[in-house]
């Protein structure tokens, strides 16, 4: 058992500072060490009266696949009070067990057009409009059974023939015209986004289109405007296709699924907004998995050796890059409809809560060894890279496959693949709602 | 011998039980659920595999 520990700057939000100097008197061993971080915390607001500041939510990194700075109190500690980008507040939570009980328990909701949700996308909060992703039961369950079918292990891993081609169809390209090559732009990127299109039913001819649309919708630095016209442009697009698919049903994923339009238990709008959640999850995710995940084994010399001495350890790869990279980097969001008590803290009825899947993925009482580093050989945890619960991935099995072929066989086919620029000129995308790199300059 | 039972009605079908224990565990063709196989259960798979189940709908015994 490990003694949990109570940020140091945790002393929630808006205490009058009056308080605050009592308790620092109080602990007069400490008072030097809690007047500095105090003063640190504390804001001035005039006329003398100096407030508790809320702390930001951490999210600057000093190493790029490090913990954001500040963010292991929050693990090591109880879910305490932050501030977010446009200025509200939640409960940050980010131990792994804290973080697997409140993703688990239908208490909180995923609803984000309430007010108290706590927003971390640039786009504004429209019901539905992120389709199941969004909703509570009994909706949410209703149209996830539509698609759990398509998702098993086993439907999945029919697609690995067809995965493997693509991967060796990218990479003959790439070879051809480089070295040097963008193994974003050459490979990561387009891998994920021929595979949905293949499983959903979309014409991948039209990939710079949604491609780029996928990226504008979760940049939450960008002018919320942005995002929403990216969100409308693949409304548009998607209404065509569905309507096209519902008059006469192809025998693919969105094809299947307009039997239930047809039979009146999902709209055809829900079906749209159903489509776009996949497509934009579909591409963005296993993306950055695969040229973050490259980065990441470039610089483990003995982890991506072991790999490519034996192709077998590529799914234990696949777990620790999951759990190590945890690229919904900024966590999952939920509202809590009722009091629950997390991990000995009362989180009232309408309080927001973030729960960091980074921090829960480096927590040191779940997982052996050291949780900062990256070692695939260590006694395989219960990373929560795919969120818990209700909600968690539904495409899980496909992003495991698409990483578990295409990274050995990225190695095998180019053993001496290397960055084509220092390190430290890799340009990381803090600001996007998925966590990587905006491209990867590689030589062979 | 260590047996694990599923509660269909709290299952949907998020196939981590397969992935976990890919010889214990398949999913349902028609809507994604476990399906336990006439397997004897490994018993460190089977805890892991309760473990792994995003939706409790595992247990052993």
């Amino acid at each position: 058992m490990r003694c949990r520990r109570r940020p140091s700057h945790a002393a929630g939000g808006g205490v009058a500072v009056g308080a605050l100097s009592l308790l620092v008197w109080k602990s007069h061993s400490e008072s030097l060490d809690l007047l500095v971080e105090a003063a640190y915390f504390l804001g001035e607001t005039g006329e003398g009266n100096v407030m508790v500041q809320t702390p930001e939510m951490p999210t600057k990194r000093e190493d790029p696949l490090g913990l954001p700075v500040g963010l292991e109190e929050f693990r090591d500690g109880p879910p305490a009070r932050v501030r977010l980008a446009d200025g509200g507040t939640a409960w940050l939570v980010g131990g792994h067990a804290e973080a697997r009980a409140v993703l688990a328990d239908p208490r909180f909701s995923v609803d984000d057009s309430d007010p108290a949700f706590p927003k971390l996308l640039p786009v504004p909060a429209v019901k539905g409009a992120l389709s199941f992703l969004r909703l509570d039961d009994p909706d949410h369950a209703r149209m996830r059974k539509m698609l759990a079918a398509e998702f098993t292990v086993r439907r999945i891993n029919q697609l690995k023939p067809s995965i493997e081609e693509a991967v060796d169809d990218l990479l003959d390209d790439m070879f051809a015209q480089g070295p040097p090559a963008d193994l974003v732009a050459d490979f990561a990127l387009p891998l994920p986004s021929l595979v949905i299109c293949l499983l959903l039913g979309i014409p991948y001819e039209d990939h710079d289109f949604f491609q780029r649309a996928s990226l504008e919708f979760l940049n939450v630095e960008a002018d919320p405007a942005i995002a929403v016209a990216a969100a409308e442009r693949l409304y548009g697009y998607l209404t065509d296709l569905i309507a096209a698919k519902v008059a006469a049903p192809t025998d693919d994923l969105l094809g299947r699924v307009t039997a239930h339009v047809r039979e009146g238990t999902l709209t055809e709008e829900e079906l749209v907004l159903m489509a776009r959640l996949l497509l934009i999850a579909g591409h963005e995710t296993t993306a950055n998995m695969l040229s973050l995940g490259t980065f990441t084994l470039l610089r483990t010399p003995d982890q991506l050796a072991r790999l490519k001495a034996d192709p077998s350890y590529a799914p234990a790869v696949t777990e620790e890059l999951l759990r190590y990279l945890s690229i919904v980097h900024f966590g999952l969001a939920r509202t809590a409809r009722e009091p629950v008590e997390v991990g000995g803290v009362r989180v009232e009825a309408g309080d927001g809560l973030v729960v960091s899947l980074s921090a829960a993925n480096r927590d040191p009482a779940h997982f052996e060894g050291d949780p900062e580093t990256f070692d695939a050989s260590r006694p395989p945890g219960h990373h929560v890279a795919f969120g818990f619960g209700m909600h968690t991935c539904i495409g899980a099995a496909l992003a495991r496959l698409e990483m578990n072929v295409a990274l050995p066989r990225l190695f095998e086919r180019a053993p001496g693949l290397a960055l084509a620029v220092p390190a430290e000129e890799v340009v990381f995308r803090p600001e996007q709602f998925v966590y990587g790199v905006a491209a990867l300059p590689v030589t062979w | 011998m260590v047996s694990v039972r599923a509660d269909l009605a709290a299952c949907r079908g998020a196939g981590q039980c397969v992935f976990t224990a890919p010889d214990m565990f398949d999913q349902d063709d028609a809507d994604g659920t476990v399906v336990i196989l006439p397997v004897e259960p490994d018993p460190d798979l089977a805890a892991r595999a309760v473990r792994a189940c995003p939706n409790g709908a595992l247990a052993l015994g």
